[in-house]
């Protein structure tokens, strides 16, 4: 028999990041949607409350506890601020091509400050002419004594101004087919984050444009193997990055059904709470089943990263259902709203906002169900 | 070093109090289907155990009484910093009222034997007697404060703590060993954290029945309880709305007479 229940100590893991949410992130949400940018004292909340270390390995000052506790943790962060999940999405990300390809330096010189939330980071994949189809970057990189020189910018990139540590894919010039990973450090020459993107959701997290001009990059930053990059880049988006969008969004389809609960049992219309009529019943029966049936998708494929199992397919099953569950869910939960959930003043509309985003993050429906189709097609193609 | 004992009780979540309902047999609280969390008033309990040991060095054993689920928040307390935990628990414990409990709670802190400090929630969300405090330090004839919002001076014998009255505070000046019951003011209790949860994995939660605290049956749980409940209801509300016409004056005095005829004010 397969044990869907999570242990007591992941039930403890879940209340400890949902304290965490409702106390120190929650108060904070007004302020970041208002300014639209991020919260330093949310992101330094995140660092105190170890969220950056959990799957950083104990040796290197992190907690080793795996990825069905990050869902966890970003499941309910999410709930209270999606922005937030997302931004500790992306360090999550940006950590996990040095836990994975990084030599013993560079997970001692980079892992500890990250765990402790000191440094920040992010990957650096997406450009203006490809997110999906990384191949058509045009970032380039050349050798230079024992340096290499970066050329290039990348786009929509997630704590692109806030990252101290940044995973950046490069093609060789030489050869557009060879592609290699660099760590790029702020502060160094010739690398400046330019342009901030104004989002329609998720305003408190940041996205913007990173740009290298003649970026000089030591040779020990070289992450992986030279020409190996593409690998490093896919192998952390494919797990870490679709995870992390299903706690974002799972986080969203909690709380739509949450809101729209609480507002059907207290709205009255022919003298009783809209939770009495059955097209409100409706849509409630249809939340719940969302949320049930994206947990289990996303909890399974977590737990086979925790063992070690190639789990990119079945995340990308559970990014596509639980994102545009997300979507649906938080147009349902505007609509049990009806004119309230137009206004700001009503956690839904902002739902509605955020779950706009989760949609081509990490890539969209529409590219995961290219990469599911590869996957059953693969048993058929020479 | 200071050895504090900090007592804690489990107690249905109270975001989900609309769950509660009162068994009515038993004429006790139905908590099942509720999830079960460390009394609030408690977590401030803990909190300034764990703040005194951070300032002056202390040894903390969080005791609760409770059935096994109540486990979970004794390892709660241990993940928060707490250096040992134990879980009286025993069948022969259930069905407690407030006198019974603190009967077996001293019978507990008597076995732990050296201690200089017990700290209590003011009260519990479930029961809110504020007794259990007051009575555990009567069996054990030690000092109490009750309402401590302040710890005024902490060194030496003598302690100066700072006590909510409903119009203002009393200071009181008292010698260790001493129990408090704590406000929801004295501090701001912190979350759990995963590294704390993680290292509280493996510890041991003690376990002590009937047998290990050496005590006859009669004097626990129901049969040790004074306390008959007659009778127990669960209370309606009902929303009622009513509109106030007239100039913005009116409308005040109204309000005002309203409110002063339902003795609201």
């Amino acid at each position: 028999m397969i044990d869907f229940t999570f242990t007591e100590e992941q039930e403890m893991f879940r209340k400890a990041a949902r304290e965490f949410a409702e106390t120190q992130v929650a108060p904070k949400v007004p302020e970041m949607e208002e300014a639209g940018k991020v919260n330093d004292e949310v992101v330094k909340a995140l660092g105190e409350a170890e969220m950056m270390a959990l799957t950083i390995p104990e040796e290197y000052g992190g907690l080793g506890l795996g990825y069905v506790a990050r869902l966890i943790a970003l499941e309910e962060i999410s709930r209270v601020s999606v922005a937030t999940a997302m931004m500790l999405q992306i360090f999550g990300l940006g950590i996990e091509p040095i836990i994975r390809f990084g030599n013993e330096e560079q997970k001692r010189r980079y892992l500890p400050g990250l765990a402790k939330g000191e440094r920040l980071a992010t990957v650096a994949v997406t450009e203006a002419t490809g997110g999906s189809d990384p191949k058509s970057g045009r970032t380039s990189y050349k050798r230079d004594g024992d340096d290499y020189i970066i050329n290039g910018r990348k786009c929509f990139i997630t704590n692109s101004h806030i990252a101290d540590t940044v995973t950046v894919l490069a093609k060789d010039e030489e050869d557009p087919e060879v592609f290699t990973a660099f760590i790029v450090e702020k502060g160094m020459e010739g690398f400046r984050p330019s342009h901030e993107e104004h989002k329609v959701g998720m305003r408190g997290c940041n996205t913007g444009e990173l740009v290298f001009e003649h970026c000089r990059v030591p040779r020990e930053n070289l992450l992986g193997e030279e020409g190996k990059g593409m690998r490093v880049a896919m192998a952390a988006i494919g797990e870490v990055g679709r995870g992390g969008m299903v706690g974002c969004a799972l986080g969203l389809q909690a709380a739509c059904l949450e809101a729209s609960l609480k507002f059907a049992n207290e709205r009255i219309l022919y003298g009783k709470p809209i939770s009495n009529l059955q097209t409100i019943q409706n849509k409630l029966a249809e939340m719940r089943i969302d949320l049930e049936a994206g947990r289990l998708l996303g909890y399974r494929a977590a737990a086979m990263q925790d063992r070690g199992m190639r789990s990119s397919n079945e995340f990308a099953v559970a990014k596509y259902f639980t994102t545009e569950a997300a979507q649906k869910g938080a147009k349902t939960a505007v609509d049990i709203h009806g004119g309230y959930g137009c206004l700001e003043e009503y956690p839904v509309s902002r739902y509605y906002r955020d779950s706009i985003v989760l949609g081509p993050s990490a890539g969209t429906s529409d590219i995961m169900k290219v990469i599911i189709a590869r996957w059953v097609l693969k048993p058929f193609r020479k | 070093m200071l050895r504090i004992v900090v007592c804690v009780k489990a107690v249905p979540d109270p975001k989900e109090a609309s769950k509660i309902r009162i068994d009515p047999v038993t004429r006790t609280l139905a908590r099942c289907d509720v999830p079960l969390v460390i009394n609030p008033l408690d977590k401030n309990a803990m909190e300034a155990a764990l703040q005194l040991k951070e300032q002056l060095g202390a040894r903390i054993t969080v005791l609760s009484m409770g059935p096994p689920p109540a486990g979970n928040i004794v390892r709660e307390c241990l993940a928060l910093g707490a250096d040992e935990g134990i879980l009286l628990c025993d069948q022969a414990f259930g069905g407690a009222d407030a006198y019974a409990t603190a009967y077996t709670l001293a019978k507990g802190i008597e076995k732990i034997g050296s201690y200089d400090l017990v700290f209590c929630g003011m009260a519990s969300s479930d029961s809110g007697t504020e007794w259990v405090g007051p009575e555990i330090a009567t069996f054990l004839e030690m000092p109490v404060v009750t309402r401590v919002k302040e710890i005024v001076e902490c060194d030496g014998e003598w302690w100066k703590v700072k006590a909510s009255l409903e119009d203002g505070y009393r200071l009181v000046q008292v010698k260790l060993p001493a129990l408090f019951t704590v406000t929801r003011g004295l501090n701001t209790p912190r979350t759990l954290s995963f590294s704390g949860i993680v290292k509280a994995r493996d510890r041991e939660i003690i376990q002590w029945g009937i047998d290990e605290l050496g005590v006859a049956e009669e004097s626990m749980g129901l049969k040790g309880s004074p306390t008959i409940v007659s009778k127990m209801t669960n209370r309606e509300s009902k929303r009622k709305v009513e509109i106030i016409a007239g100039t913005r004056e009116e409308k005040a005095e109204r309000l005002i007479q309203k409110l002063a005829d339902a003795g609201v004010i």
